[in-house]
C-alpha cells in the first residue's frame, strides 16, 4: 500500500494521539494568547456593568455536567462580576442535574466577596416544567418555589423583600437583568421566547459553542443585550472583567485543537483526491 | 369516540385559554391556573418515566438480554440514588432525627456536604464529563475520515467550517487579522440570515398547527390509534 493511501486510512487511534497532544501541550507548558473581544461579549459585559449596587438579577442557570467544561468558567465569571458590584442575585435551574453545580459555583465565588446567602443571593433549586415554568416565574417566583433549595421558606430570606421600598420579589420583572447560562433545552431559546419579550426583561446568554450560532438572530434583534459562546466567550469574557480563569487557560488547547481539526480535514481531502488521481492515471 | 373526541376538546379548551390571557384579563387567572397544571402533570410524567426506565432495565435483568450487567448498574444507581436523594430525607424529617452521618457526610439531603453530593461530583460529573470530552476526539476523527470535498455545496461548507473555526480561537488572529474579520461576516450575515429564515419559518408552521389545535381540525397529536 503506498504511503498516501496509508494516511488515507489512518488508524482513528493516531488520530485520537494528535488531539490528545494538541490539547495537553498547551495546558502544560502554560501558553496564553491574546483574545479579541466580539460585540457580542462586549454586550453581556456591559449589560451586568450598567447593574446599580443592590439590584437583583435573575441567574437561570440551566446545564448540567456534560456543559461543565464550557459553561461552568462563563458562570463564576459572571457570578464574580456580579458581586463585585454588589449585585443581589436570584439564581435556579430547570436542568435536573444542574442545582449542585450553580451550588458550587456560589460556595467558589460567595466567599470571595463576603457574600452571605439569603441576603446576596439565593439558590431555588430545580423545578420540572420547562416553558411552563418559565412563564409562572415571571407571574410569581413564590408559587413556582414556595422553598429553596435548602427547604427554607422564600419568605424567610431577606432577599426575597428586598424589592423597591422593601417589597417583595416575587415576579422575574421585580429583578433587573435575566442572566442564562444554558447548553441546551430548556434554554436560551426558551428565555427569549416565553419570558424576553413576554415580560419585557433585558436578557443576556452564555451558551455552548455549539447554539451560539443559533441565538446571533436575538442579539440582532435586541432581544439579547449580549451573548457568549463557548469556552471563547467565557475567555473574552474573563478578560474583560480582568479575572483569569479557566476560560483564558483553556483557549490556547483550544487553538490548537481546532487548528488540529481544520489540518486533519485539510490532510483527509488532499490525501483523497490524491489518491483519486492516482487510480485514474492507471485505469 | 370518546377517546379521541375528549382530548381535542380538552386541547381546544387549553389553548384558548393560552391565547385569552393576552387579550382578556379576566382569562389570566385560568391561564394561569392551566399553567400550574401542566407544572405538576411534567412532574408527575418524570416520575412516570423513572418507573418505565426502572421496568424496561428490570424486564432485561430478568431475561439475561445483552449486556444485562449495564441494566442492573443503571437499577443499582437509581436505587442508591433515589434512597439517599428522596427516601431518607423524608424518614430524616418524619422521626426529627439529628446529623445522619456516614464517613463524615451528611446522608439525609442532596445539598453540599451529603453523600449525594458526593457521589454526584465524585462519580456522575466526571463521567458526564468525559462523555462530552469525547466529542472532540470522536470529531478529529470524522472530519479526517468523512468530510470529503466531492461537491461545490460540500466545498463551501469546508471553507466556511475551517474559517469559523481557526476564527472563534485567538490563533486566529495571529495566523491572519483578516480570519477574524470573516469569521464575524460569516456569523452576522449567511448564518444570520439562514438561521432567522428557519426561526420565521418554523414560528408560521407553530402558528399553523396551534390554530389547527384550537379550532380541533389537527389530530396528529392523538397518535395514530
Amino acid at each position: 500500500m503506498s504511503l498516501t493511501k496509508r494516511i488515507e486510512a489512518l488508524d482513528r487511534r493516531w488520530i485520537f494521539l494528535l488531539m490528545l497532544l494538541a490539547m495537553s501541550f498547551p495546558l502544560i507548558v502554560h501558553i496564553t494568547l491574546p483574545l479579541r473581544v466580539t460585540p457580542e461579549g462586549r454586550g453581556f459585559y456591559e449589560s451586568i456593568e450598567k447593574l446599580q449596587s443592590g439590584d437583583i438579577v435573575y441567574l437561570a442557570s440551566d446545564y448540567d455536567p456534560g456543559g461543565k467544561a464550557e459553561l461552568d468558567p462563563m458562570l463564576l465569571a459572571a457570578l464574580d462580576h456580579l458581586f463585585r458590584k454588589n449585585v443581589k442575585i436570584v439564581g435556579a435551574t430547570l436542568w435536573p442535574a444542574g442545582s449542585p453545580l450553580l451550588e458550587r459555583a456560589y460556595n467558589a465565588v460567595a466567599p470571595k466577596y463576603n457574600k452571605t446567602y439569603g441576603v446576596d443571593y439565593v439558590h431555588l433549586g430545580f423545578k420540572e416544567g420547562k416553558e411552563n415554568v418559565m412563564v409562572q416565574l415571571g407571574k410569581s417566583i413564590r408559587e413556582v418555589f414556595p422553598t429553596d433549595y435548602y427547604g427554607t421558606k422564600l419568605d424567610s430570606l431577606p432577599l426575597m423583600h428586598s424589592g423597591l421600598n422593601g417589597t417583595p420579589i416575587d415576579k422575574l420583572n421585580d429583578t433587573k437583568l435575566l442572566v442564562n447560562i444554558s447548553i441546551g433545552y430548556p434554554g436560551t431559546r426558551e428565555w427569549v421566547q416565553q419570558v424576553r419579550s413576554r415580560f419585557n426583561l433585558p436578557m443576556v446568554s452564555g451558551c455552548a459553542a455549539v447554539s451560539a450560532p443559533e441565538y446571533y438572530p436575538y442579539v440582532q434583534s435586541g432581544q439579547l443585550a449580549g451573548l457568549l459562546g463557548g469556552l471563547a466567550g467565557a475567555a473574552e469574557y474573563e478578560q474583560m472583567i480582568d479575572r483569569p480563569g479557566w476560560g483564558v487557560t483553556g483557549m490556547a488547547a483550544q487553538s490548537l485543537a481546532h487548528v488540529t481539526i481544520a489540518l486533519l480535514i485539510v490532510l483527509g481531502n488532499v490525501m483523497y483526491f490524491w489518491n483519486r488521481r492516482k487510480g485514474a492515471s492507471r485505469s | 369516540m370518546l377517546r379521541r373526541e375528549i382530548p381535542i376538546f380538552l386541547a381546544m379548551i387549553v389553548g384558548w385559554f393560552m391565547v385569552g390571557e393576552f387579550f382578556f384579563p379576566w382569562a389570566e387567572a385560568g391561564g394561569t391556573e392551566v399553567q400550574q397544571m401542566a407544572v405538576i402533570i411534567t412532574a408527575a410524567s418524570v416520575v412516570l418515566g423513572v418507573a418505565n426506565v426502572i421496568r424496561i432495565n428490570l424486564l432485561k435483568v430478568s431475561r439475561r438480554e445483552k449486556d444485562w450487567q449495564y441494566a442492573m448498574l443503571l437499577l443499582a444507581g437509581i436505587a442508591l440514588m433515589g434512597f439517599l436523594g428522596t427516601v431518607l430525607p423524608v424518614v430524616h424529617a418524619a422521626v426529627h432525627g439529628g446529623a445522619w452521618k456516614l464517613g463524615g457526610f451528611g446522608l439525609a439531603g442532596i445539598t453540599s456536604g451529603t453523600l449525594f453530593d458526593r457521589l454526584y461530583n465524585r462519580v456522575y460529573v466526571p463521567l458526564s464529563a468525559t462523555m462530552y470530552g469525547l466529542l472532540a476526539f470522536y470529531i478529529a476523527s470524522a472530519a479526517f475520515r468523512a468530510f470529503r470535498v466531492r461537491t461545490p455545496e460540500a466545498a463551501l461548507l469546508a471553507v466556511a467550517a475551517i474559517i469559523v473555526m481557526i476564527g472563534r480561537v485567538p490563533i486566529g488572529e495571529k495566523i491572519w487579522d483578516g480570519i477574524p474579520l470573516l469569521t464575524d461576516w460569516i456569523m452576522n450575515v449567511p448564518n444570520l440570515a439562514a438561521k432567522r429564515a428557519i426561526l420565521i419559518g418554523a414560528a408560521l408552521g407553530g402558528i399553523a398547527t396551534g390554530l389547527k389545535i384550537l379550532l380541533g381540525i389537527e389530530r396528529n397529536f392523538l397518535g395514530s390509534d
